[in-house]
């Protein structure tokens, strides 16, 4: 087995897991995305995490605050064209100091199939940056824990907001034809 | 006749008891609230439309030995309609959401919302919609007898929780509370202790 294969063997969905569970989140809100659909698994299979499936993702900025609120840890999955809809929920985040945690799964920038991706996906980085956001970017499934790591420290320990982008070329292409 | 929209606040909140959380909407309802008496279980908020009824579900999801109420007006229950459903998916025992319903925009000058035309049929009917988001006891509250049937309830709180309060189109003067995000929400969690 080469290096190479051993790096791709690793199953990243279950290391942000395991990261959930040593940070002790105990709600996760959630849009669906492909990208996500493992961890998403497993946290509707855990009894000590509240799932929480989202109509909108600025309704996880809001859930995340009231959980802060309430002494608990929360954390929030969404595509990249998520983002674009937290905007103005985000000034919550950052008046009030509230931790918040985003894992951004990446479309529109790799072999994308589907153009009407590339608008939002092509502006999540300077979008974070105006928000005041920290960014961790995993590119490869060996990156994805640390970093997972590190943005749950950042997020917290300073009680600040964090995402995680998961970049397209780690979930893979979007098979269109079956 | 219609009520009054402080009155209603002041009933729903009399001896309130340590264990209700309170999450206003931004506008009206929060300058409400603050009138009512300030307590340090109140997360009054300036901002985030559309936001209060999420923040109540992370809250009552959080807290499950206390009470959690979010009183918001009609325009930020509309902003944020989605969250009746989560909440109708979730529904958590501890939780009531009461809209404070005036059919117009009072903060910015009085501009009919959607719901303003419910009663001839032309406007958005919120008990409908959280009714067909699956929150079971949906209350319909339009006068002091209903508004003393609602504080009842929210005293034995026991089941997720949805009412609509027709109140009168006015203006009371602005009472503002505390502002600061960061020490609203540290006093707070100080107070519930986590």
């Amino acid at each position: 087995m080469s290096g190479q294969a051993v790096v791709q063997d690793i199953d990243w969905p279950e290391r942000l897991y395991q990261t959930f569970k040593r940070a002790g989140i105990r709600q996760v809100g959630y849009v669906p995305d492909a990208g996500h659909a493992k961890l998403i698994d497993r946290c509707r299979a855990d009894p000590e995490i509240r799932d929480v499936v989202l109509t909108t993702e600025e309704e996880g900025v809001a859930l995340a605050a009231g959980a802060w609120l309430g002494g608990e840890r929360a954390a929030l999955l969404m595509q990249s064209s998520g983002l674009g809809n937290c905007i103005n929920m985000l000034s919550l985040a950052r008046s009030c100091r509230f931790p918040l945690l985003m894992l951004i799964t990446m479309r529109g920038e790799w072999e994308e199939f589907n153009p009407w991706q590339e608008p939002m996906g092509s502006i999540v980085e300077p979008v974070l940056k105006l928000c005041e956001a920290e960014i961790y970017r995993a590119r490869k499934p060996d990156e994805v824990e640390g970093l997972a790591e590190r943005a749950v420290q950042t997020v917290f320990g300073g009680e600040r907001i964090a995402a995680l982008l998961l970049s397209q070329e780690l979930i893979g292409k979007k098979v269109w034809t079956k | 006749m219609k009520l009054e929209r402080r009155a209603a606040m002041a009933t729903l909140l009399a001896d309130r008891g340590d264990d209700l959380l309170v999450v206003p909407g931004l506008g009206s309802t929060c300058w409400d609230l603050a009138a009512a008496g300030d307590n340090d279980r109140n997360f009054y908020l300036w901002g985030a439309m559309g936001g209060a009824a999420m923040i109540g579900l992370g809250l009552a999801l959080a807290q499950p030995g206390k009470r959690v109420a979010v009183i918001t007006g009609d325009g930020e229950m509309l902003m944020g309609l989605g969250a009746l459903g989560t909440i109708g998916i979730q529904r958590p025992a501890n939780l009531a959401v009461i809209v404070f319903d005036n059919g117009v925009y009072g903060e910015t000058g009085m501009q009919p919302s959607h719901t303003h035309g419910r009663a001839d049929r032309t406007g958005v009917d919120l008990l409908k919609v959280a009714a067909g988001c699956g929150i079971d006891l949906c209350l319909d509250v339009a006068d002091e007898a209903g508004l003393a049937d609602l504080a009842g309830r929210l005293k034995g709180l026991n089941g997720t929780l949805f009412a609509r309060v027709a109140i009168e189109a006015a203006e009371p003067p602005r009472v503002l509370p505390e502002r600061d995000g960061v020490v609203l929400k540290q006093r707070f969690r100080a107070a519930i202790g986590v």
